[in-house]
């Protein structure tokens, strides 16, 4: 089987008054069926525009090249209805904040069946019932009732829910969730990836999880990318990421989070400096400028991003952190 | 872990039965009465000097607006804030003006907390200004500039604007304002929720440092459970507007007691694969009821695991079940 996802090389910039960012380099990723690929990594590192740019959703002056395969199909440049017979029935994306992604104007029930009867050619009826039904299985309450609200009469853990049942109607193949818990409170974070995780053990879709929170990618995830300003730095199996990280910014993130189960530390082991001007990149690594073990070849050598173990890559000078 | 607070001292803050309440609607053209949203609802509890009191709970349980009460930056308070034995609402506007100087304030979005159209050095030196207005000019930017040295900021971007700096830089610039006439009292309100993981660390290492040599104490607001449990002496967990449990940090986080407490901990993620798996997790149903219509009783029974009828019937008192730890709740020994 093709992986569900396979992007080659996919470049992004943006045309900007101040002059082109480069808000993605050499990105090559794929997402195999069943899998969960977690993506980590701050504001700017381009982490969410890589799927914008896969859903065909970058702002107008933003531009991609390089492949972008859904299931051995190339799709990136497909606009419209070409786009459109993939994304949202076969592939779908929720987003950061449910209450500006869904839209205020129309019912829940409205934005549920549209989806259908767009993707699926039902009728009102059955795009109704297959709706509630879809409200069910996301643990909505009342689910019969509720559908005919609008977005503003839910809280903000319901309009979550309502934008994965959306996202779920179709049964996609891919679900991209870019930061789906990020806006929510702890106790509805809970039951959000609670969910996440009952339909990954249903096993039919595959899932891409954008996310700073580190704890978010510990519990769900399979396989960890991790980005810095624009490329990836490293990546590997969720165990070994989490145990042996190869690159100093995954090992310095995981080392600034303040942990529940933390031993008594005295401080937090900062990553010193700012994230960089993407405008304004250093010549070498990216993070040479932060890096705790910077030498003489990051300052002026980009490191190329390379295999070091079966089912890792890295691009660091260092042979071991 | 923050250095060890002085125990035996006599309380910087004294709160005692706290009352925040908001009348909603009920306008002169309005049909039906005002509704009254209790934001804060009987909070008591003292702060010591040097001591960092964290509080933790779901957006909509009052933990900001309880953060601004203390400092009467509202109306409408009810209940008494003793600062130094001083009763705050008793002070006339000169005297509250001139205790201001000692307690200040950091927000969560740094860029939104500071002029856009005010240089760093005139943003940090405003309340050398308010509150000293004698210092002669050349002290006053010496000040600046050492402060900006100290919360890690170059001091020759005295003259520069809000706008030339990152979100971490910023909110060091709004802690310096905080810190520049070295305050007793800092009330944190998210300070490190708008920023970047890497940096959020820095902050926090930053204030727990400024803790150490100024010896201010802190009330640290945050919806995380980590950073809270990094940065504070004792934690008060707060559900609709009334305190659920108030203990030092390792009794509640080792021994938490009130159902509630249980199921915030519970749903931190851990970042490690294996323990994050097997761990047990409390998942609450239900969102946070409406502050308007609180549940009778108990308000956190209608999402509790262990709720019975009593819960239903009686609001359980704050009651002290150890030496430092406060629960409400009928059922915190089962």
């Amino acid at each position: 089987m093709p992986p569900v996802l396979d992007i080659r090389d996919l470049e992004i910039r943006f045309a900007t008054p101040d002059g082109v960012v480069e808000a993605a380099n050499k990105v090559s990723l794929t997402v195999e069926p069943g899998e969960t690929l977690g993506i980590v990594g701050e504001s700017g590192s381009g982490k969410s525009q890589v799927f914008m740019a896969v859903m065909g959703l970058l702002a107008s002056n933003g531009r991609a090249t390089g492949s972008v395969k859904f299931q051995g199909e190339e799709i990136l440049g497909r606009q419209g209805n070409d786009l459109n017979q993939i994304r949202g029935a076969r592939m779908s994306m929720i987003f950061q904040d449910p209450m500006t992604s869904l839209n205020p104007y129309l019912t829940i029930e409205h934005q549920l069946t549209e989806v259908l009867e767009t993707h699926r050619g039902m009728s009102a009826k059955e795009a109704r019932r297959a709706a509630v039904a879809m409200l069910e299985r996301v643990h909505i309450p009342e689910a019969d009732k509720r559908i005919s609200l609008y977005p503003f009469e839910f809280s903000g853990g319901m309009r979550q829910r309502a934008m994965i049942a959306m996202a779920l109607l179709c049964q996609p193949e891919l679900l991209i969730a870019d930061e789906p818990t990020t806006a929510l409170d702890v106790t509805v974070q809970a039951q959000i990836l609670a969910l996440m995780g009952e339909l990954k053990q249903a096993g039919k879709t595959s899932f891409v999880v954008i996310t700073h929170d580190l704890g978010v990618i510990a519990g769900l995830c399979d396989r960890v990318l991790v980005m810095y300003a624009g490329r990836v730095v490293e990546s590997g199996p969720v165990r070994d990421i989490f145990k042996s990280p190869q690159h100093p910014y995954t090992a310095g993130l995981l080392a600034s989070m303040p942990r529940l189960d933390e031993t008594d530390a005295t401080r937090l082991t900062a990553i010193p400096g700012q994230p960089p001007n993407l405008q304004r990149l250093p010549p070498g690594c990216a993070f040479s400028d932060r890096c705790p073990r910077v030498f003489e070849p990051c300052r002026s050598i980009r490191p190329p991003l390379e295999p070091f173990a079966p089912g890792r890559m890295k691009a660091c000078h260092l042979p071991h952190l | 872990m923050p250095s060890a607070a002085p125990l035996s001292t006599a309380p910087l803050l004294s709160v005692q039965d706290l009352k925040v309440h908001f009348r909603i609607g009920g306008g002169f053209l309005a049909r039906r009465p005002p509704s009254i949203l209790r934001a804060v609802d009987g909070v008591s509890f003292d702060l010591r000097p040097g001591e960092t009191l964290g509080l933790v709970g779901e957006s909509g349980c009052g933990k900001t607006t309880l953060g601004r009460a203390v400092l009467r930056l509202l109306p409408n308070v009810d209940g008494r804030v003793v600062w130094l034995g001083d009763d705050l609402a008793k002070l006339d506007p000169e005297a509250m003006r001139q205790k201001r100087r000692e307690m200040q304030i950091v927000f969560q979005d740094p860029l939104a907390a500071l002029d856009p159209r005010m240089t760093v050095g005139e943003i940090i030196g405003e309340p050398l200004a308010t509150f000293r207005a004698d210092l002669p000019k050349a002290e006053g930017k010496r000040m600046v500039q050492a402060m900006m040295a100290r919360v890690g900021l170059l001091p020759q971007q005295i003259n520069r604007y809000p706008h030339e700096f990152s979100g971490g830089q910023c909110q060091r610039i709004g802690i310096a304002r905080a810190m520049i006439n070295n305050p007793k009292l800092v009330v944190c309100d998210e300070p490190v929720s708008a920023l970047d993981v890497s940096i959020q660390a820095q902050i926090v290492n930053l204030l727990m440092d400024l803790q150490q040599e100024f010896g201010m104490s802190m009330i640290f607001i945050s919806h995380n459970l980590s950073v809270v449990r990094h940065i504070s002496h004792r934690i008060m967990v707060l559900y609709l507007g009334r305190v659920a449990e108030l203990a030092s940090r390792d009794q509640l986080y080792r021994n938490p007691r009130h159902p509630y407490t249980q199921a915030l901990i519970s749903a931190v993620p851990i970042p490690d694969p294996d323990l994050e798996r097997q761990k047990q997790r409390i998942v609450l149903t239900g969102d946070l009821p409406s502050p308007l219509n609180p549940p009778s009783g108990c308000a956190f029974r209608t999402r509790c695991p262990k709720a019975t009828e009593i819960c239903a019937r009686v609001k359980p008192d704050l009651l002290p079940i150890e030496s430092g730890h406060q629960v409400a709740c009928h059922h915190w020994d089962e």
